[in-house]
C-alpha cells in the first residue's frame, strides 16, 4: 500500500510528475490490483468475505447498505459509459454531447449523492454502534478513508465542473487517457490540463485500486452472479486428492 | 418395498439420525459437549449446533418455526413448483446488501461471560466481590435476559408457553391449566436434509451435500458471508460467525463419522436416545417428493424416497451407483432405517418445510402415560393407553404439528405402537404369558415387537450406531488417519497464529494440525492459560532424562549472587 505511493513522492522530486503520475502509477496500480488479488486468493481464501455486521445492527444497515451499494453500481456503470465507450460511438448512435452531458450529470450526481449518503450512514453506524466499531480493524479504517476520499472527490469534481461551472467534457481528455493505458501507449499529456479535482479523483482512485486486494473490498470480485445459473443443490465428493498436499514429482500413485 | 429395478434411479447413501424423545431427560449434555467440540470459539459464542428445547416453548432462536416471519424452507408456487420461500435467485441477489429476514442477535441471545478476575483481584472490602456478567459482543456490563434455553422446563407455563408457534395452530384452545400441561424435550441438530434449502439459498455455492454420506457442509474457503443460508434454513441451524464473517453449521461430526465413531452429541448422550445409521434413497425422486401438493402427505412421500436395502434390486442398483458393499450391509443393519421404515415409529421434524429432513424423532408417549397415571388408572395397560391416545387431543395435535404437518393419524399410529410395546413387554417382564393380541392390534408380530423393544429399550452401543467407516482404500484421504504426514501441506507446520488481515485470515489448518498444536501447547503448558514465566519452566513429562533443559535445575552459584538468591528454597 505504501509502494504505489512512492512514485508520487518521487514524482514531486523528479519533476517528471506527469509521466510518473499518469503513466507509471496506473500500471503499478493495475499490477498490484491484479497480482494482489491472485496472491490474496491463493493465500487467504478464508479471509475473502464481506465480513457482514448485520448480526450486530440492522436498522441503519437496511437503509445505508443498499443505498451505498446500488449507488456505487450505478456509478460503476457510469464510469464504464464515460471512460470506456469513446465519444465517437455515442455520437454515431445519435446521442449528442448535450444529451449525454445532461444524462451523465443527472444520473452521476444522483448516484453519487446516494452513494455518499449511504456511505455516510454506514460510517456513522460503524462509529456509533459499539459492536460494529469494535469489529472494525485498522485496515478497515484506512479503506474507509481511501474510499470516501475517492468518492467525495469524484462527486465534487462532477458538481464543481458540470453543475456549478460551465461543464467539462472529460471525454476529450480523461477517457482517451484511460483507454490509452490499455492500448499500452499511455498518453500522460492528455491529463495535464484536466481540472485539479478530476486529477485528484483519478489519482486517489489509482491508490485505492492498489490497496483494493488487501482490504475487505475484495468481496466485489466474487459477486455471486453464478447463482443465477447454477443448480440449487450442490453435490460434492469428498476431496479426491490423496493426503493433504499434492504428491511430489515422481511419487504420484498409479491405479 | 414393491418396486421394480427399472424404477430405481440414482441410489445415494445418507448418514441419518433418529432420536427417541421419550428418553430425553433434558440434561443438555449433548449441547455442552457439542459446544466444547465445535463452537467454543470467538464469533460463535451464541451458536449451538446442538440445542435442546422444552416443548411447548419458543425454541432457539426464538419462534424460529414462524415461517411467515422468517421465510425459511421451500413452498409450492401457484403452478405447483418448488420455490424458496424467501424468494428466488433474483430476489436473493437484489436483497443481498441487507438481508431483510436475518434473525438478529436478540432473536438468539447476547452471549456473555463473567468477570471472574474481580473475585481474585478485588481488594479487601466489606462486601463480597461479585463476578458481573460481561457481554461477549460489546465487552460491557450487561443484564442477562435470554439464552439458548432460557425457557427450559417452563413448557406450558403461561409466561412462555403461549409464545409457542405451534400452539397457535393447534385447533383446540389450550388453556394452561395444570391438569392440561404436558412437556417434553426436543434436541435439535442440523437436519442434513435431502433437499437442503440452505444450500439452495447460498449465492456462492459454498454449501454442499457430500455425495458419499449426504452430510451438508459449508466450504469455509468459498463462503463469502452473504448470509442467505441463515434465512434459507427453516430450522435456523446455519449460523453466522460474526468474527470470521462466514456461515457455520453442524458438521455431523464428519471427522468422527468418517472413521466409524458416532457424533459427539450421540456418544455423550446420557439417555442413549440417539441412533445413527445409513439410509439408501433414490436421489431422482427427491424433487418429486418435496413437491408433494398436500403438506400432510409429505411424511409418506419422504418415506417412499427411501429404498429397502434388503431388496436385491436395490442392492444391485446401489452397487451400480458405486456404493461399497460394506456400506450396503451397514444400510441393511441400520437402526435408522428400521425405526423409520420397518417399525414406522420415527417421524420427520416439520416435513412441511419440504426440505426432506434426515434427523427423525420418535414422538414421546410420556405425556399420554402421565395423563393416564394422573387419573389413577393403570398406565401400563394397552387398553387404557389406546383410549388415552384417542382422547388426549392436545398432546397428539401438538405432536402432529411438529412431526406430520398437523395430521394426527401417523402420530396416533406411532403412539399406539409404543403403547403396545409397553403393555406387551410388561407381561414378559412380570413372567406372565405374553399376549399376542397386543402387537396384533397395532399390526405387528410378536417377534417384531420384541426386536423393536430391543432396539428402543436395550439399545446396545453397536446396535444404536451402525456407522461404516469411510473407505479403507480411501483412508489416506482422511485427515484424521494421517497415514501421510499431516504436517506436510502448504504453509507447513510452522502454522499457527493468524494471517496479516486479522485472526480470520490465512489458510485454514487441517484438523490434524490443529490437534497437534493444541496437544503440544497443552503438554508444554502448566496452566490452562499461557503463564508469563513459561520460558523458565520445564514439563517433566516431556523430559526424556537426557540433557538439562533450562529451568530444570537452579542456576549455578558461579552465575552470580542474584541468581543464587533466587534459586534458594524458601523456608
Amino acid at each position: 500500500m505504501t509502494a504505489p505511493a512512492q512514485p508520487l513522492t518521487l514524482a514531486a522530486q523528479a519533476g517528471t510528475g506527469g509521466t510518473l503520475l499518469w503513466a507509471v502509477l496506473p500500471y503499478v496500480s493495475l499490477a498490484v490490483f491484479v497480482l494482489g488479488h491472485i496472491w490474496r486468493y491463493r493465500y487467504d481464501k478464508f479471509g475473502w468475505t464481506t465480513r457482514s455486521s448485520q448480526l450486530y445492527e440492522r436498522r441503519l444497515l437496511r437503509i445505508g447498505s443498499p443505498l451505498f451499494h446500488f449507488g456505487i453500481l450505478v456509478v460503476l456503470l457510469g464510469h464504464i459509459g464515460g471512460l470506456v465507450i469513446p465519444k465517437g460511438w455515442t455520437e454515431a448512435v445519435g446521442v449528442s454531447e448535450h444529451t449525454y452531458h445532461i444524462g451523465a450529470v443527472v444520473l452521476g450526481t444522483t448516484a453519487g449523492v446516494a452513494t455518499l449518503g449511504g456511505l455516510a450512514i454506514l460510517i456513522y453506524r460503524r462509529r456509533t454502534v459499539g459492536p460494529v466499531f469494535s469489529a472494525t480493524t485498522r485496515n478497515d479504517k484506512a479503506m474507509y478513508v481511501s474510499l470516501t476520499l475517492t468518492i467525495a472527490l469524484g462527486l465534487s469534481a462532477t458538481v464543481a465542473a458540470n453543475v456549478v461551472g460551465g461543464g467539462y467534457d472529460y471525454r476529450e481528455t480523461i477517457s482517451p487517457w484511460f483507454r490509452s493505458l490499455f492500448y499500452l501507449q499511455p498518453d500522460p499529456d492528455l491529463m495535464t490540463g484536466v481540472p485539479v479535482l478530476f486529477q485528484l479523483h483519478a489519482a486517489s482512485a489509482l491508490l485505492l485500486f492498489a490497496a483494493w486486494p488487501f482490504t475487505r473490498l475484495v468481496h466485489m470480485l466474487t459477486a455471486p452472479l453464478g447463482y443465477l445459473t447454477r443448480p440449487y443443490i450442490v453435490y460434492r465428493s469428498r476431496d479426491t486428492r490423496l493426503g493433504s498436499r499434492p504428491p511430489r514429482r515422481g511419487w504420484e500413485r498409479v491405479g | 418395498m414393491p418396486r421394480g429395478e427399472a424404477t430405481i434411479g440414482r441410489v445415494m447413501a445418507q448418514m441419518a439420525m433418529v432420536m427417541n424423545l421419550d428418553k430425553c431427560i433434558g440434561c443438555h449434555t449433548c449441547s455442552v459437549t457439542c459446544k466444547q467440540a465445535w463452537t467454543n470459539r470467538t464469533g460463535v459464542e451464541y451458536v449451538w449446533f446442538n440445542n435442546v428445547e422444552t416443548r411447548p416453548g419458543q425454541g432457539y432462536p426464538r419462534r424460529y418455526e414462524d415461517q411467515e416471519k422468517w421465510r425459511g424452507g421451500w413452498e409450492l408456487n401457484k403452478r405447483g413448483n418448488l420455490t424458496l420461500k424467501a424468494g428466488g435467485r433474483f430476489k436473493k441477489l437484489i436483497t443481498i446488501f441487507s438481508n431483510p429476514v436475518l434473525p438478529s442477535l436478540d432473536d438468539y441471545y447476547e452471549p456473555w461471560t463473567y468477570d471472574y478476575e474481580t473475585l481474585t483481584n478485588a481488594p479487601l472490602q466489606e462486601h463480597t466481590p461479585v463476578a458481573r456478567p460481561k457481554s461477549l459482543i460489546t465487552g460491557k456490563d450487561m443484564k442477562i435476559a435470554w439464552s439458548a434455553n432460557w425457557d427450559d422446563d417452563l413448557g406450558g407455563s403461561v409466561d412462555h408457553g403461549d409464545k409457542d408457534v405451534l400452539l397457535n395452530q393447534v385447533s383446540e384452545k389450550v388453556k394452561f391449566e395444570f391438569e392440561q400441561t404436558f412437556m417434553f424435550y426436543l434436541p435439535r441438530i442440523c437436519e442434513h436434509c435431502l433437499n437442503p434449502s440452505c444450500a439452495a439459498s447460498c449465492p456462492s455455492g459454498a454449501i454442499y451435500k457430500r455425495e458419499e454420506d449426504g452430510i451438508v457442509l459449508v466450504d469455509q474457503d468459498r463462503c463469502r458471508g452473504w448470509r442467505m443460508c441463515v434465512t434459507g434454513c427453516p430450522y435456523k441451524k446455519v449460523y453466522f460467525n460474526h468474527r470470521t464473517g462466514k456461515a457455520e453449521k453442524c458438521t455431523f461430526c464428519f471427522p468422527r463419522v468418517e472413521v466409524g465413531l458416532p457424533t459427539v452429541c450421540s456418544e455423550t448422550c446420557v439417555g442413549r436416545l440417539r441412533y445413527l445409521g445409513l439410509v439408501l434413497y433414490d436421489a431422482d425422486r427427491v424433487l418429486e417428493a418435496a413437491s408433494t401438493p398436500d403438506d400432510t402427505d409429505l411424511y409418506e412421500a419422504q418415506r417412499q424416497v427411501f429404498l429397502d436395502p434388503h431388496d436385491p434390486a436395490v442392492v444391485r442398483a446401489a452397487e451400480k451407483a458405486g456404493i461399497p458393499r460394506d456400506w450396503i450391509e451397514a444400510a441393511q443393519r441400520s437402526p435408522v432405517h428400521a425405526l423409520i421404515n420397518t417399525y414406522k415409529v420415527a417421524l420427520p421434524l416439520h416435513p412441511e418445510y419440504r426440505t426432506l429432513p434426515m434427523v427423525w424423532y420418535i414422538p414421546p408417549l410420556s405425556p399420554v402415560v402421565d395423563a393416564v397415571r394422573d387419573t389413577g388408572e393403570d398406565a401400563e395397560d394397552h387398553r387404557n393407553l389406546f383410549a388415552a391416545v384417542e382422547s388426549l387431543r392436545i398432546p397428539v395435535d401438538y405432536l402432529a404439528q411438529l412431526f406430520t404437518a398437523g395430521d394426527p393419524v401417523p402420530v396416533d399410529a406411532v403412539l399406539r405402537r409404543l403403547a403396545a410395546m409397553r403393555a406387551y413387554m410388561r407381561d414378559i417382564n412380570l413372567g406372565r404369558e405374553p399376549d399376542a393380541s397386543i402387537p396384533a392390534a397395532v399390526g405387528m408380530g410378536e417377534e417384531q415387537m420384541y426386536d423393536m423393544y430391543r432396539l428402543l429399550a436395550l439399545a446396545k452401543y453397536d446396535e444404536r450406531y451402525v456407522i461404516p467407516p469411510a473407505h479403507a482404500e480411501q483412508a489416506h484421504k482422511l485427515e484424521e488417519l494421517a497415514t501421510e504426514c499431516s504436517l506436510d501441506y502448504e504453509g507447513g507446520p510452522g502454522m499457527g497464529g493468524s494471517g496479516p488481515f486479522g485472526e480470520s485470515s490465512g489458510g485454514s489448518a487441517p484438523i490434524a494440525v490443529e490437534n497437534f498444536h493444541v496437544l503440544r501447547d497443552r503438554q508444554t503448558a502448566d496452566t490452562p492459560a499461557a503463564p508469563t514465566d513459561k520460558a523458565t519452566r520445564v514439563n517433566l513429562l516431556s523430559w526424556d532424562g537426557k540433557g538439562s533443559p533450562s529451568g530444570l535445575f537452579p542456576d549455578r552459584p558461579s552465575d552470580g549472587s542474584e541468581a543464587d538468591g533466587k534459586a534458594e528454597p524458601k523456608p
